[in-house]
């Protein structure tokens, strides 16, 4: 026994369950600032495409304006695309990322 | 502009302010129906990249996405070109559904004036229109400046005389 050499012990993590809890991370719709698109207009466009209350828009449209970008839903991807795709038939510039 | 009468938002409109609104709805149309170019910035502007750093994921996405986007935005262009009068000035009344997409329109339209003037978020355009009226008072840019503005005006207008969102 003294002269074998010892088994290699294989990693305990895997790669797999590294990896695991970045899947579980929500997708972001993110819009960002423009030149163009009027304070009112955007707000219009939260509360009619959200149900967001007119308080809730108002400080998302602000945060869009003063901070550049907003996140302003999460969830499943694919819903994230919806919003997305629903925002840009507004005319507002959205994207869609991982939180 | 626009003010509330009951449940419509309701605009009379000068013949040049009609011509105005017919040219600009209608090149909003022909923008979308000519074979776009994806390289002009107002076409990227109208159809953003989805995800800026995925070019792979943004073409899949806009394979499925960009043909109902598009229709959406002619047929909410054609919703001003039906409303206004035939001919000369008029008034113009909007129920709920026509108000929508008169302002979806009127935004798409100054999305892309707002792209050809290189609108910035320190433009003061006022300030561009004195400079622009000054250089040739007859110049294609003092046009384009004004309906811009006035389009500006009218989209805040219509926001203004909606109904509250419940």
């Amino acid at each position: 026994m003294g002269g074998m050499a010892l088994p290699q012990v294989a990693p305990v993590e895997s790669p797999e369950i590294e990896e695991a809890p970045a899947d579980d991370r929500p997708w972001v719709t993110i819009v960002w600032d423009d030149p163009v698109n009027l304070m009112s207009y955007v707000t219009w466009v939260f509360q009619k495409l959200f149900g967001y209350s007119k308080e809730k828009a108002e400080a998302l449209m602000l945060d869009v304006h003063t901070k550049g970008r907003a996140v302003v839903s999460s969830g499943a991807r694919e819903r994230m695309e919806m919003d997305a795709n629903q925002l840009h038939g507004y005319g507002l510039w959205a994207t869609v990322d991982r939180d | 502009m626009f003010r509330r009468n009951g449940s419509q938002c309701v605009a009379t409109f000068a013949i040049d302010e009609v011509r105005v609104l017919r040219k600009v709805a209608g090149e909003v149309v022909g923008l979308l129906t000519d074979g776009m170019d994806h390289t002009d910035p107002v076409v990227s502007r109208l159809f953003p990249d989805i995800y800026p750093d995925r070019p792979d994921d943004s073409e899949e996405f806009r394979l499925y996405t960009e043909g109902d986007l598009k229709t959406g935005k002619i047929d909410q262009a054609g919703a001003i070109l039906a409303a206004l009068p035939d001919e000369g000035e008029g008034e113009v009344r909007l129920d709920g559904e026509a108000a929508e997409a008169w302002l979806r329109a009127i935004n798409d339209a100054r999305l892309a004036m707002g792209t050809r003037l290189d609108i910035q978020a320190d433009t003061d355009l006022s300030a561009e229109l004195d400079d622009a009226v000054l250089h040739d008072p007859g110049s294609s840019r003092v046009f384009q400046l004004s309906v811009y503005a006035y389009l500006g005006y009218l989209q805040e207008s219509l926001l203004n005389a909606l109904p509250e969102i419940e």
